[in-house]
């Protein structure tokens, strides 16, 4: 659901969106009030680590990464989820933040099978990429390691619940992009999945497209396609921003 | 139809006039958990008794709501003798039937005069256990609905905010967030479309207040809701109770429906020109549903998952209007303010906190049940004089307030009043009133544990410090009762704990460490038995021989 005042405005006719000044990191910036924090930032080349986040789809919050301080708040808060006011000052790389975001990718490596020397994804991952970035060298807490069988059911597509992250790319892409809303999630907390369908095998889903939106988005090696190897699965995620654009000249 | 005052009147006569027909009246408990031990039982043997005697117009048996000792049901009331007899059977509905005209003093008698009862103050649960929780006719005649009769005849709604304000009502869910402010914001909303949901989620372990309130009287969390419609300009209201909650479910539906019968809930009440469609959610046992942004995505039909605030629901809520979310303690304080005034209620409590609170006074603890008592009465008076103390000589050690989002108080601040502040002060929260009272048999990193196994269990899975979080607390907590844990662990939960509490994305995850950081503070010499020691002092955790080494 999009809360940014722009929808606000729409419905009810009013001005629209302000534009409003503040402080990123020292630097004095103007923003739109219905663009977020991770956008503003992003504009003026100001680096906020994602991982559930992708342009074009809805925002989830789930990730904790992009977690900034806004100056008055001890709570940090997602940028990719909070509109900027008037004045506010932001800070986005603070050494505090950078432990949260290290910590968090720490309990994200210990949730699941994360071993890059055996994944389709290595040296093309996401989280990978992150540790690189954060800095997290080593896990201190026991890995959790649930069992969770690979579904190869599927005639080009490989799922392996072990690298998933729980970012939920695959279930937004899909509901939202491409219409079918094979995916989404079952269970809760720890013991969440990604499933399709009712929980029925990848193959035998009814409302799979075959698509391959789902494999494209997805930042691990959690989605890939088959016939892929060790370090041979690259994901091409341009075609994202491309369709919506296409999408939008089409309508106008 | 359109109810009158004169009405209301009739109906409030005719019900005093019936009570006063009979000379004795016995109070069955029939909430669930006199019902639990059979106290449909007991009521059904003391009406075969009353009718083989044939003294049906004499003498009257109804079933109650809540009579407060859940601890000794079931319970029997004989209201006009303040008698109270206590783990009834079936087989003593005789005597007491007997008991009713004979002058001899029995146990039962002066129940009034109890410290369990003596040391309470009513408000909220001023009906419980003396009216029928399934006919509106009884609470009528206990002034119901007066209150919603003179706001929609005598007040506007800003005058009724104004009173709720002035009244220093806080929210009785756990945050203490003022009621007349979140009333206000939501009137101030620009969409004209507006929701009241009332909370009865209630899901912390240990905690039975709103189950006995909506139990045992259903009509005043009603009346509240409709109040709040009233002021806040809301059409719709909607009460989210838990599934697990069947009793309290059957009395609310037949509460709506009587309402709606007399023209007190639907078109036109009252005449007044305000309308109110009142209906029920049935949560399915997700603890996180009780967070408000999670409740209102189940009513909307989605996954009770939560999304971030701001917007808050007062601003974006239900369908994206404008909602307000009480909880059904606070919904129950509207009518009794509204009737006998602000001032009234402002001089009951503390400075900060007004009114009174209703606990689940539950655990290690001689007298456990419902009781509700001003804010700022001391944890010694709840525990020692109403709880009448820790049973078999046992050493009290610790309170656990505010369920698993709270902590543990230790016995250096017993002699503390409890309100919102000073409990927050101490590092434990009011949250929405379950007690339990621990003794040294419980060892208070296993306490920690529970919780954290609780959180761990109903985390909804969507952020990563929460989910991942609280299992690997879990997990850390675990190694320390099992005497696997070295020096390091304890530095890790720690600071595990901090991440937790500042990046999870509500309030589930954000307080989730609270049991272990209170138990730390006050307990960290049981944690250091545990890990340096292999050691547990209160001889709860079996620990193992030896310790594994990395």
């Amino acid at each position: 659901m999009n809360h940014s005042p722009a929808s606000r405005n729409s419905q009810e006719n009013t001005p629209p969106p302000r534009i409003l000044t503040l402080q990123i990191d020292g630097q004095d910036l103007s923003g739109r009030a219905d663009e977020t924090i991770l956008e503003i930032a992003r504009q003026n080349k100001i680096h906020i680590p994602t991982l559930c986040r992708l342009d074009g789809l809805s925002g989830h919050g789930g990730c904790r990464l992009c977690l900034v301080e806004i100056s008055g708040q001890n709570r940090p808060v997602p940028a990719c989820l909070t509109y900027p006011q008037e004045g506010m000052v932001i800070s986005t790389a603070s050494q505090r933040l950078q432990d949260y975001r290290r910590k968090i990718l720490e309990l994200l490596f210990s949730e699941r099978n994360h071993v890059c020397a055996v994944c389709v994804s290595n040296g093309h991952c996401e989280l990978q990429e992150l540790a690189v970035e954060l800095g997290l060298s080593h896990v201190r807490y026991e890995y959790l390691h649930p069992r969770l069988e690979v579904d190869g059911s599927h005639a080009r597509f490989i799922r392996d619940p072990n690298r998933c992250v729980l970012c939920l790319r695959c279930v937004r892409v899909c509901a939202e992009v491409e219409g079918a809303h094979t995916w989404d999630v079952m269970g809760r907390g720890i013991s969440s999945r990604v499933i399709t369908d009712l929980n029925q095998a990848w193959g035998s889903s009814q409302s799979c497209t075959a698509c391959g939106k789902c494999v494209q988005v997805c930042p691990t090696g959690a989605l890939s396609e088959k016939g892929t190897s060790v370090a041979e699965m690259i994901k091409h995620r341009h075609f994202l921003p491309q369709l919506l654009a296409m999408r939008t000249n089409r309508r106008e | 139809m359109t109810l009158k005052h004169k009405d209301l009147q009739q109906i409030a006569a005719a019900e005093e006039q019936r009570q006063q027909g009979f000379q004795h009246r016995i109070h069955v408990c029939q909430a669930a958990g006199c019902l639990s031990c059979g106290s449909r039982e007991v009521q059904e043997s003391l009406e075969q008794v009353v009718a083989d005697r044939e003294l049906e117009q004499e003498v009257q048996v109804k079933g109650v709501g809540c009579l407060g000792l859940c601890s000794a049901g079931p319970l029997v009331a004989v209201a006009s003798a303040d008698r109270l007899y206590q783990g009834c059977a079936p087989t003593d509905a005789g005597s007491i039937v007997d008991g009713l005209t004979s002058t001899a003093k029995t146990d039962a008698d002066g129940a009034g005069t109890l410290p369990f009862f003596s040391k309470q103050h009513k408000i909220v649960l001023e009906n419980c256990g003396s009216i029928d929780p399934e006919r509106i006719e009884e609470y009528i005649a206990a002034e119901g609905y007066a209150a919603l009769y003179t706001v929609l005849r005598e007040m506007t709604p800003a005058e009724v905010i104004e009173e709720i304000t002035r009244a220093g009502l806080r929210g009785r869910g756990g945050a203490g967030y003022p009621t007349g402010l979140k009333w206000s914001t939501v009137a101030k909303a620009l969409r004209q479309t507006r929701y009241v949901i009332c909370n009865a989620d209630e899901g912390d372990p240990g905690a039975f207040m709103d189950r006995s309130v909506l139990e045992s009287d259903p009509h005043r969390v009603l009346e509240g809701i409709a109040i709040a419609a009233y002021a806040l300009g809301a059409a719709q209201g909607f009460i989210y109770v838990r599934a697990e909650y069947p009793l309290a479910v059957k009395r609310l539906r037949k509460a709506i429906a009587q309402a709606e019968r007399l023209g007190i809930l639907g078109k036109n009440i009252c005449n007044s020109g305000f309308s109110f469609d009142l209906q029920l959610r049935l949560g399915a046992g997700a603890f996180v549903c009780g967070e408000e942004t999670a409740l209102i995505a189940s009513i909307e039909g989605l996954p009770g998952k939560p999304r971030p605030r701001p917007p808050y629901p007062a601003e974006s809520g239900l369908k994206g209007c404008p909602t307000l979310i009480n909880n059904v303690e606070t919904f129950a304080n509207i009518a009794p303010i509204i009737r006998r005034g602000s001032d009234w209620f402002a001089a009951i409590g503390t400075e900060k906190s007004k009114g009174t609170k209703v606990f689940a006074l539950a655990g290690r603890v001689c007298r456990t049940g419902l009781i509700e008592v001003p804010m700022g009465t001391s944890l010694t008076e709840i525990v020692f004089e109403i709880g009448g103390g820790i049973p078999d000589q046992g050493r009290f050690k610790a309170v656990q307030t505010g369920g698993p989002s709270g902590g543990c108080i230790p016995e250096q601040y017993l002699h503390m009043g409890v309100d919102y502040e000073s409990l927050a002060q101490v590092g434990s929260i009011m949250g929405s009133g379950g007690m339990i009272v621990m003794d040294q048999s419980s060892c208070m990193v296993d306490v920690a544990r529970f919780f954290m196994e609780f959180c761990m269990s109903e985390s909804c899975g969507k952020c990563v410090p929460c989910r991942v979080g609280t299992t690997q607390l879990h997990a850390l907590l675990s190694k320390i009762t099992q005497g696997r844990a070295t020096p390091g662990d304890l530095a890790t939960m720690e600071e595990l704990c901090d991440l937790v509490k500042n990046t999870s994305l509500c309030g589930l995850g954000q307080t989730a460490a609270n049991p272990v950081l209170s138990t730390l503070r006050y307990f960290r010499d049981e944690y250091r038995a545990h890990i340096d020691n292999q050691r547990c002092p209160a001889h709860h955790c079996s620990m193992a021989t030896t310790r594994e080494r990395p």
